[in-house]
């Protein structure tokens, strides 16, 4: 049989956000894999510089869905240090608390949607409802489902109770018999273990190599985790394991993930026994010193690094945002090799791909002869004119009559 | 003349035979659901969806050969609106019976997933060539399996007539028993034949869109979705025909509620297997069926060669 090119995206099923993978396959036998980015990009860093500090706060924290704590504490630790805001030790404890709940159902949320990708939504449904329970912990805890919006310059926006506290360790007790089940039917269902183990293979040494973080590096028995390694908000106050895998497949991912979430709930639990009393923050100046930070924050995915360059005003000079995804998407073509069709979206998920979080750029490439370009905003917006003009509709004396009008 | 037509078109034949299959598509969604953990479909989803999608727009790819792309359906429906037929269903004796109608019935189950082959390789889309190559080595797989668990009662009942079977099991029901192997093969045979998980690879959404029926909307689309309905009800009347040859003998109201009763049985079984296991790739489909599921089946056989010759 020849060789086939089947495109996987931008739009497919099996991905929940834009992003093209072009396959060449040889029978059900995947030869090589082309990637392409950008389907996405939001242009969140530009919009950063052109905001206040706390209204990029809010803005940072919508770079992703899941991980919206990570990325916004990750932002606020770098401002915070340059401004040199000693942050009070009970906010430090509820920004904990937060993030390692906000890893709790981005790591559940995956585990249905592996589940989904080999066909096992029964996976799917059961720890999709379990999720609920984390996501209405949260709801109570911070307000909303997603993004939380309890991170403040200084400290949190909102303080926990004591009943909220008990409340969240009978939860944990919830969770973590749950979790226990899914540990049983990830070590003993035969057509799970099937479809995971030995698919995705990345050596230990790839992993190094091609940099992955985070759950896709620890399953390659990379033993790197900046909780332990560089100890921000209150981890160096608490014990925990990092969990890593010799497995080096998608099997190993998962059981890194699901370890995660049993260490998770005993973080929690240390969390609640030792959180101080005091205020949950301090005024923070609404112009930020000269100075630039880098900060790093263990996201569920991943290493998220934030860098921030502030120049005196209530405006950052430059934010340059790093997901996780971005690290690790380079090993995905590696993960790919020898492996068949039927594995493509299992191998995709088991990074935990967050594409949109990802993009930073946008590369036009011609569908008549394959270059890449990147298109000036005067050229795009003169290409979408010309492009209506064939259609019959003239925009360019729309667009004059409207700003005459507007006087803009 | 009129009472054949009335056979073949309202009782037991088309009319029932859609109504029936929808309902147990209706069981079969909301057992899934259930045991998922959801609430599940009210009882006229199937008949909703269907009339809706038979009320949308049809669109034909124009790279597609448009006299096969919608024969297909049509021929899928077909054949396993005959097929069932020759199955007795509450009586000893189905609607036509001839000597040797096993095999025919066999034959006209594999009908739809050659439509299904040739339906999705004349789509010419990439998705739908793709699953469609899947339908077919996937048929290779459990077809032999399937045939010799059928095989194997017959053998023992010394008809090739699944009337005759059914009255031969009437006269010794406790000899059923020893075709519980078959049984078993039978159901994970028919589980590959209806593609769903852990067999649903010919139309694995997160890999291959809709597989073998990526191009088909409208319709065309309810037609198959029609076929497969039925077909289900089809496998599972030949299941319950051939392994659970019971209450045949307490006249039509009795004998209905039995079968139907059968039915559920075995649709609720189908249900349990795609809610717990996981979606195989296709050589470790083919591997399972070539080195478990034949086997299986070949010892059904040699039970009931031995047996025949025993009794």
């Amino acid at each position: 049989m020849a060789n086939i090119k089947i495109p996987i995206g931008p739009q497919h099923p099996a991905l929940k956000e834009p992003e093209s993978f072009s396959i060449t396959l040889n029978g059900e036998t995947i030869i090589s894999m082309d990637m392409r980015l950008g389907y996405n990009h939001r242009g969140i860093e530009k919009a950063c510089e052109e905001r206040t500090y706390i209204q990029a706060m809010y803005l940072v924290e919508r770079v992703c869905g899941i991980c919206s704590h990570s990325h916004s504490t990750c932002f606020i630790q770098a401002v915070e240090e340059i401004a040199g805001l000693a942050v009070p030790p009970r906010a430090l404890y509820i920004r904990t608390i937060v993030s390692e709940l906000e890893r709790m159902h981005s790591h559940l949320l995956w585990l249905g949607v592996a589940g989904h990708e080999i066909g096992f939504d029964t996976l799917l449904m059961y720890s999709w409802r379990d999720r609920e329970v984390v996501m209405d912990t949260l709801a109570a805890l911070t307000g909303n489902r997603v993004n939380y919006g309890i991170n403040t310059f200084g400290g949190v926006r909102r303080d926990i109770s004591k009943e909220q506290l008990d409340g969240l360790l009978k939860t944990m007790d919830v969770l973590e018999e749950r979790t226990k089940y899914y540990i049983e039917v990830a070590s003993q269902e035969m057509t799970l273990i099937k479809r995971l183990s030995g698919v995705g293979y990345l050596s230990h040494e790839d992993a190094v190599k091609l940099g992955a973080v985070g759950p896709t590096g620890r399953a390659s028995n990379v033993d790197a985790d900046v909780r332990r390694d560089d100890p921000y908000l209150a981890y160096k106050d608490i014990e925990f394991k990092v969990i890593t895998d010799t497995h080096n497949d998608v099997f190993g991912r998962t059981l890194v993930r699901v370890g995660e979430l049993m260490q998770s709930y005993s973080m929690i639990r240390q969390l609640v026994a030792k959180i101080p009393e005091g205020p949950v923050t301090v005024k923070a100046p609404r112009k930020m010193p000269a100075g630039e930070a880098l900060s790093r924050y263990e996201a569920p995915r991943g290493e998220d690094v934030h860098y921030v360059k502030a120049n005196g005003t209530d405006k950052a000079e430059r934010v340059k945002i790093r997901a996780p995804t971005l690290a690790n998407l380079q090993s995905v073509a590696k993960m790919m090799e020898n492996n068949r069709l039927a594995d493509v979206p299992i191998i995709i998920a088991a990074i935990d791909p967050c594409f949109s979080c990802t993009d930073r750029m946008v590369q036009i490439k011609h569908a008549d002869h394959g270059r890449q370009e990147t298109l000036s905003w005067q050229a795009l917006h003169a290409q979408s004119l010309e492009w209506y003009r064939k259609q019959g509709v003239d925009f360019a004396d729309l667009n004059a009559k409207m700003s005459r009008r507007m006087k803009i | 003349m009129i009472l054949s037509l009335f056979n073949l078109l309202i009782f037991p034949g088309f009319l029932f035979l859609s109504l029936f299959g929808l309902a147990m598509e209706f069981v079969d969604r909301k057992l899934y659901a259930r045991m998922q953990n959801r609430i599940g479909p009210p009882w006229f989803q199937p008949f909703a969806d269907f009339i809706k999608l038979a009320a949308k727009e049809e669109i034909i790819p124009e790279e597609a050969d448009p006299v096969m792309f919608r024969l297909m359906p049509v021929f899928a429906l077909t054949a396993v609106v005959t097929a069932f037929f020759y199955i007795p269903l509450w009586g000893t004796h189905s609607l036509f019976a001839f000597n040797g109608d096993l095999i025919v019935v066999i034959y006209l189950l594999t009908l739809p997933t050659l439509a299904f082959f040739l339906a999705g390789w004349h789509s010419t889309s990439l998705f739908a060539m793709i699953g469609a190559t899947r339908t077919l080595t996937q048929l290779f797989a459990y077809e032999v399996p399937l045939f010799m668990a059928v095989l194997a009662p017959a053998l023992l009942a010394g008809t090739w007539s699944l009337s005759e079977m059914t009255v031969f099991y009437q006269v010794h029901p406790a000899y059923a028993g020893f075709n519980i192997i078959g049984f078993i093969v039978a159901l994970i045979a028919i589980q590959g034949k209806l593609e769903r998980v852990p067999f649903d690879i010919p139309e694995a959404e997160t890999e291959i869109v809709g597989g073998t029926f990526t191009e088909y909307s409208g319709r065309l689309l309810a037609m198959f979705r029609m076929a497969i309905d039925i077909e289900a009800v089809v496998c599972a009347s030949l299941v319950a025909a051939v392994f659970l040859p019971f209450g045949f003998g307490l006249g039509p109201a009795w004998g209905f509620v039995i079968y139907v009763f059968k039915v559920l049985i075995i649709i609720a079984l189908l249900a349990l297997l795609r809610t717990v296991l996981a979606r195989l790739r296709i050589e470790q489909m083919t591997i399972f069926c070539w080195k478990v599921v034949a086997p299986a089946a070949l010892l059904q056989l040699l039970i009931n060669l031995i047996l025949s010759g025993v009794l």
